[in-house]
């Protein structure tokens, strides 16, 4: 998130959202934690930046990637400690490297402390990870935390800069352009996660038995819990794509809008038809709401009279659907092991 | 072995040294923001939480204007090449800083451009698009904003905000959070550092940088690190720790403070309220005429 793209309404919120939650972890820290745990909470986050700057390969591709935070400094230190740390380490990183700026700052710390840390350490996490600590377990925890942690996150950012209105991003693109991409991000971050929480459990496996001791969350209702936030989060995305612009499907409409008027040339119908061909090939969606009559409307009426539009909401719910496919795959994955 | 490795990387360029490079860049730059922020200039001097509030007053007007809006933003440069002057930061570091942050902001805006291609100014029969003014926009709300804050963070140092967000009333658990990592950023990433310094120079051609290096290499880093919280807590029990964390606070709010943040913020409001640029553009217009 940046600042360039959110209204003081949205980074006000956030900002009010996240100072809520620094003041509850902070207290909770303050409460019920040892003495050892506020070195420990600034050594590890400066560990965060450390481990930035170590990179490994991603197998089968050119790139590489590293450690992003959230995730293993909430099984390292748990969710209130680790909400506090994630929460400096993004202070740190907006004030000296500018990422993100501060007024965003609000928005960065939610969609990057509050998911990892509240969401899906409890719910998924310590769900997967169960009462008997075992290597196939930790890893597929941390894989699966981290990439729900981050497809939430990235929902998050799609959901604050579609509210701010400062680009013209329709939903539905936005969040097939961010969630996709966080899905890539979520496996490496889960892969580098896991790396390294396995070398800690098997060098000194009292680090990680320590946090993951206390009695795990309660199992069925916390699965109810958490796949109500995805509907929730399905249908808010399904019902909000019908208002998220007034003049959707901008560049579909703008192509018809230029080859609908008679002053064009028929040189520049090619151009259009190319790029709406290509539109097609690459969009996942190309059956939008008003596309087949496209050609008998004049240039200036407006797309469509009510505000509900099939094509929009369909391509609004992929989003969704995404993670919802991955909870669903997390439930079958729980259902095996519990088969066993 | 070193003489084959160094001939080898000045053949074909390996990812490993291009790492290195980057990575002491890196760390660099953090000590040199606090060489920075360590100047002593009349900005320097100011009480921090007035830099802090007028900067937060600063960017909120700043993102506050509507999309479209281009010329009325231009005068809020004003402020952080004010900061930047007065307090000594080098320009052109500040820009290539911007420079290395800005992708995420320029590649969600270019989308607008792409998308609302309504005409809203003809300039000599050239036809702008809306989507170009408010990309234009977005990418000086960038400039302005991310260049406030590290105007900020230049000319008042890290801990000084820290101290300036206790006296504000953040929960003093955060406020310690953030002094110390500050204070251990810069010993761990030395460590990483040298790490991967290590690694690269017994590597060939990026080997040993799979995932099955990786969680080794950090794992070790953070059970140093994990060891190095224990001996800094008993440091700490040793010197009188008793759970409670005191803060030496010599800030002084003065009349220099007062008429900094009110004068500050009383332009930005001005400025937000008319359009400068435009009542000079009128003004100059109806001079010739």
């Amino acid at each position: 998130m940046a600042d360039a793209l959110i209204s003081p309404a949205v980074g006000g919120t956030m900002w009010a959202a996240s100072a809520g939650l620094i003041g509850y972890c902070s207290k909770k820290v303050k409460d019920d934690m040892d003495d050892v745990t506020i070195p420990l909470m600034g050594v590890v986050g400066a560990f965060i930046f450390a481990a930035q700057m170590i990179n490994f390969t991603i197998p089968g591709t050119g790139s590489s990637g590293h450690l992003g935070g959230g995730m293993i400094l909430a099984i390292l230190l748990g969710p209130y400690a680790g909400f506090l740390t994630m929460a400096s380490v993004l202070v740190v990183q907006s004030l000296f490297f500018a990422d993100g700026g501060l007024m965003a700052l609000g928005c960065n710390i939610f969609n990057l402390g509050f998911f990892p840390c509240f969401i899906a350490y409890p719910f998924i996490f310590k769900y997967v990870v169960g009462t008997t600590l075992s290597e196939k377990r930790l890893f597929a925890a941390a894989i699966f935390s981290a990439i729900v942690g981050l497809q939430l996150g990235a929902f998050s950012v799609v959901l604050q800069t579609v509210f701010s209105g400062v680009t013209e991003l329709p939903f539905d693109t936005f969040v097939l352009l961010m969630q996709p991409i966080h899905l890539a991000i979520g496996i490496v971050e889960g892969l580098a996660t896991s790396a390294v929480v396995l070398f800690v459990w098997k060098a000194r496996p009292e680090i990680i038995n320590a946090v993951s001791t206390p009695a795990p969350v309660g199992n069925l209702s916390m699965r109810k819990v958490f796949i109500g936030f995805l509907a929730a989060a399905v249908v808010t995305g399904g019902v909000l794509s019908w208002f998220a612009s007034s003049n959707p499907d901008g560049l579909e409409w703008s192509i018809f809008k230029t080859a609908g008027t008679d002053e064009l040339g028929s040189s520049h119908k090619g151009v259009h038809t190319d790029l709406s061909n290509a539109q097609e090939k690459i969009a996942l969606l190309p059956d939008y709401g008003f596309k087949s009559s496209n050609t008998e409307l004049p240039a200036e009426a407006p797309i469509s009279e009510s505000v509900v539009d099939t094509g929009k909401t369909v391509s609004g719910l992929v989003g969704g659907a995404l993670t919802l496919l991955l909870a669903g795959l997390l439930g079958f994955a729980l259902k095996r092991r519990k088969k066993k | 072995m070193v003489g084959v490795h160094g001939f080898n990387g000045y053949v074909c360029p390996d990812r490993n040294a291009v790492d290195m490079a980057k990575l002491d860049k890196h760390f660099f730059d953090i000590g040199y923001m606090d060489t920075l922020s360590a100047q002593q200039t009349p900005i320097h001097q100011l009480d921090p939480r007035a830099k802090l509030i007028t900067s937060l007053v600063f960017i909120t007007t700043v993102i506050s204007f509507g999309k479209y809006e281009i010329s009325a933003l231009i005068p809020y440069f004003v402020y952080p090449v004010f900061l930047g002057a007065m307090g000594n930061i080098p320009p052109v570091y500040l820009l290539k800083k911007l420079l290395l942050v800005s992708p995420f902001a320029v590649m969600i805006g270019i989308f607008n451009p792409l998308i609302d291609r309504d005409i809203l100014i003809s300039l000599g029969g050239i036809g702008i698009s809306g989507g170009w003014v408010s990309f234009v926009s977005v990418l000086i709300r960038f400039t302005l904003t991310v260049g406030a804050a590290l105007t900020l963070i230049a000319v008042t140092g890290f801990n000084a905000v820290c101290m300036a967000l206790d006296k504000l009333g953040t929960p003093r658990v955060f406020v310690v959070q953030l002094i110390f990592l500050y204070r251990y950023v810069f010993v761990l990433v030395g460590e990483a550092a040298r790490m991967v310094r290590a690694r690269s120079l017994r590597t060939f051609e990026g080997g040993g940088s799979g995932i099955k290096t990786y969680g080794p290499l950090v794992g070790h880093l953070l059970l140093r690190t994990m060891d190095r919280a224990q001996r800094i807590y008993m440091a700490m029990c040793c010197r009188g720790f008793d759970g409670e964390i005191r803060i030496l606070k010599p800030l002084r709010f003065g009349p220099r403070e007062i008429g900094f943040t009110v004068g500050w913020s009383a332009l930005f409001i001005l400025m937000r309220i008319y359009n400068v640029p435009a009542l000079m553009g009128s003004v100059i217009v109806g001079f010739i005429k």
